[in-house]
């Protein structure tokens, strides 16, 4: 291989396990963070709507204060305070509780969009609202709620590489870490770029295409 | 076949062809229509009438065949035996005669009815902005819509908007008028209003008048001409008395008989 | 707890420039992200294969490579190609492209919203389409467009705080000196987390007013409450960048 060119194929060959490993922490995260996301945006939706205006208020500050502040510094603020807890579990807690806040949102939506003849029946046949909620509004709600799942899982793959700033070896660290190394940042960068494309998006198309078939 | 003054037709359809996919609405269609006819389309939905007025106003375009204004070549030409497409600024040239009201009225919500009537003249004909807030207000006067005139268009009840859609489309000054089922979204009460208005505009000026309608009585207050159509085809041609009275074709009078419920 | 009073109080020099540093990030990168989202979000409904095929590659590109791999790369890999840029210029280049991406769907999508009927009419009128998409479907679809924008907005502040680690003295450098100085995590990044919320707070505040006053050219606009004003709207995805439905 000639040394002077700037894309050296070896260095790629080199550098693709390492970043393949890294590949499978970003999707763990992932999926462990949208979990979580899933079930606490869900019980964040059902909270908004208690009846009384001091369980919504604080809520809803908390929730805007979480969403509306940069994830990374959310991160290594856990980080820094947790010193016990392993930084990849740190990374999952508030991924998931980051996404959560979206995820209301997604959920509150989803809810509003039950048609209110699907209430009104339900009365009409004197279902007990735990009842109405199970069989009925969620069923219904969760499906109006899988593209918006799906768009943010695809947006949580993309955001986990902020993982490395509490020194997780994620795909962009395992880059970084071979690139400090070996002094050579253009293809290991280059390939975390084209894998992320190659991941998410296929993923984005599919989830196009869900949102095509349910709307 | 019309009352032709001077020759050349205000316009001219020769073999036109137009299809949806694989269902042709327009089959080799030919007619023409006189500088100063008020000429009314009629016919079941999907025959064909506002396909034409769209052609017309290059909404839709033709998949072959001549459209003449004036005897200009409009959106499509020969060179030789090649069909070709008219590039967009001729066609601006001739479509600068041609001006159009909607069924759904498309006035401008970003602006107020002035501004609506105002825009085109401006920018497109480039008139002074005192000409032209000039000439829109003698047509508010006309379309009885002065005390609207920086009302927001949101602001209107349907029949005010047709009527402001209208005076728009006369800022323009155009020499041809298509009118596509331009009562068709108005609640009956206030049909008659904007009827009145395009009665006036009959009456008073010279333009001449391309219309699809459901108002049989007003078609045969305004027209001098009407065409029945079906499957893309002029099935009968009359003047409205002929037409609404004693129709010739079988198609016609079923048509009728529908339509006028009796 | 008074010694974090007297850091805090030491430090408050530093975060102006740092809070300045931040907003030069976010109003350089939206400003630059608009230019983008225009260009590709017209790109992408042209008729022309030429212009549409490369646009929606661009939109793809940037949507599909992470944010956090775009500024590395162009802080790290791009000089090695001879293009050294400021870091204030990679921060920049690299938020409005890629929000500018999603921002492009955004405004794909408001356009294609805007009916069909506004496009016949101004037709109709014989007005050329720059005047047309400019003078017409342009205001429709920027009402539409505002409450989107508004959030990838925010997702842009959020964004920048990336910036810190390509040596930019912005609001997260300075929650770091603070966290050095105090030793107390608690503080400083509490504090420096509601200095972002602030600052998220003002620009979603400026957003809402923008929307109201497009609406209200639209005459559709009430006279807005406090509570549209000052509230915080709920936001909507990035990723669900393009507009459900049309207007009624």
């Amino acid at each position: 291989m000639n040394d002077d060119a700037i894309w050296n194929w070896d260095t790629a060959w080199d550098v693709l396990p390492a970043l393949l490993r890294g590949l499978v922490v970003t999707i763990e995260a992932t999926v462990v963070g949208m979990v979580i996301a899933s079930i606490l945006g869900l019980l964040i939706a059902l909270a908004m709507r208690a009846p009384t205006r001091w369980v919504r208020a604080p809520l809803r500050f908390v929730v805007d204060f979480i969403r509306m502040t940069p994830l990374l510094v959310q991160l290594v603020f856990v980080w820094l305070l947790l010193v016990d807890v392993p930084p990849l579990v740190i990374g999952f807690g508030v991924l998931g509780v980051h996404y959560a806040t979206y995820m209301s949102e997604v959920y509150r939506a989803g809810i509003e969009a039950v048609p209110r003849g699907q209430w009104e029946a339900a009365t009409a046949l004197n279902l007990p609202k735990g009842r109405t909620w199970r069989a009925v509004i969620l069923p219904q709600a969760i499906r109006n709620t899988l593209p918006g799942l799906g768009n943010y899982a695809v947006s949580m793959f993309k955001e986990t590489p902020y993982l490395f700033a509490i020194t997780v070896v994620e795909m962009y660290q395992a880059a970084q870490q071979y690139g400090a190394l070996n002094f050579s940042y253009i293809e290991p960068l280059t390939l975390v770029g084209v894998l992320f494309l190659l991941v998410s998006y296929p993923t984005s198309l599919l989830v196009r295409r869900m949102e095509a078939r349910l709307a | 076949m019309t009352n032709a003054s001077n020759g050349t037709p205000a316009i001219e359809f020769k073999d036109v062809v137009k299809r949806f996919g694989d269902n042709v609405v327009l089959d080799k269609l030919n007619f023409s229509v006189a500088k100063g006819d008020r000429v009314t389309l009629i016919g079941p939905s999907g025959s064909g009438k506002t396909t034409i007025l769209r052609l017309l106003m290059t909404l839709e375009e033709a998949n072959g065949g001549l459209i003449l204004i004036d005897g200009d070549p409009y959106t499509h030409e020969y060179k030789g035996d090649k069909w070709v497409d008219i590039p967009e600024k001729r066609r601006r040239e001739v479509r600068k005669r041609v001006g159009m009201v909607f069924q759904q009225f498309n006035l401008f919500p970003n602006m107020t009815v002035l501004e609506n009537i105002i825009e085109a003249p401006i920018h497109v004909l480039g008139k002074s902005k005192a000409e032209a807030v000039q000439r829109a207000e003698e047509l508010l006067e006309q379309v009885g819509m002065t005390d609207k005139r920086d009302f927001k268009t949101n602001q209107l009840s349907g029949g005010q908007q047709q009527r402001v859609a209208i005076a728009r489309a006369l800022a323009m000054d155009p020499e041809i008028l298509l009118l596509d089922e331009v009562t068709s979204a108005l609640d009956p009460e206030i049909v008659a209003d904007v009827l009145g208005v395009l009665r006036e505009i009959a009456r008073t000026t010279d333009i001449t008048m391309l219309l699809v309608t459901h108002e049989m009585q007003f078609a045969r207050d305004v027209s001098n001409r009407v065409l029945m159509f079906d499957h893309g085809k002029i099935v009968e041609e009359a003047d409205p008395e002929t037409m609404f009275t004693n129709p010739g074709h079988e198609r016609t009078q079923e048509f009728l008989k529908a339509v006028l419920g009796n | 707890m008074s010694d974090d009073l007297q850091a805090l109080i030491d430090s408050l020099p530093n975060l102006g420039s740092a809070v300045v540093v931040t907003l030069e990030m976010t109003i350089g990168g939206a400003a630059l992200a608009m230019l983008v989202a225009l260009v590709l979000g017209f790109g992408s409904r042209t008729r022309s294969l030429w212009v549409r095929g490369p646009s929606r590659v661009v939109i793809e590109f940037f949507r599909g490579t992470s944010l956090v791999v775009q500024i590395f790369w162009l802080f790290y890999v791009l000089p090695v190609f001879g293009f050294k840029m400021e870091a204030l210029a990679v921060a920049i280049v690299a938020l409005g492209l890629n929000y500018g991406a999603y921002a492009a769907e955004v405004v794909r999508g408001s356009i294609e919203s805007v009916p069909t009927g506004q496009w016949e009419a101004a037709t109709a009128l014989n007005i050329g389409t720059f005047h047309k998409v400019r003078r017409v479907i342009f205001p429709q679809a920027w009402a539409l467009m505002i409450p989107q924008l508004a959030n990838l907005l925010i997702q842009l502040l959020k964004g920048s705080a990336l910036a810190f680690y390509i040596t930019l003295h912005d609001v997260y450098w300075w929650i770091d000196e603070l966290q050095r100085d105090t030793r107390d995590t608690f503080f400083s990044y509490g504090v420096g987390l509601v200095i972002y919320f602030v600052i998220a707070y003002i620009l979603t505040w400026g957003m809402n007013w923008a929307e109201e006053r497009a609406k209200r050219r639209l005459g559709r606009g009430t006279r807005p409450r406090l509570r549209d004003v000052f509230g915080l709207k709920p936001g909507v995805p990035t990723e669900i960048a393009r507009v459900k439905g049309g207007v009624a």
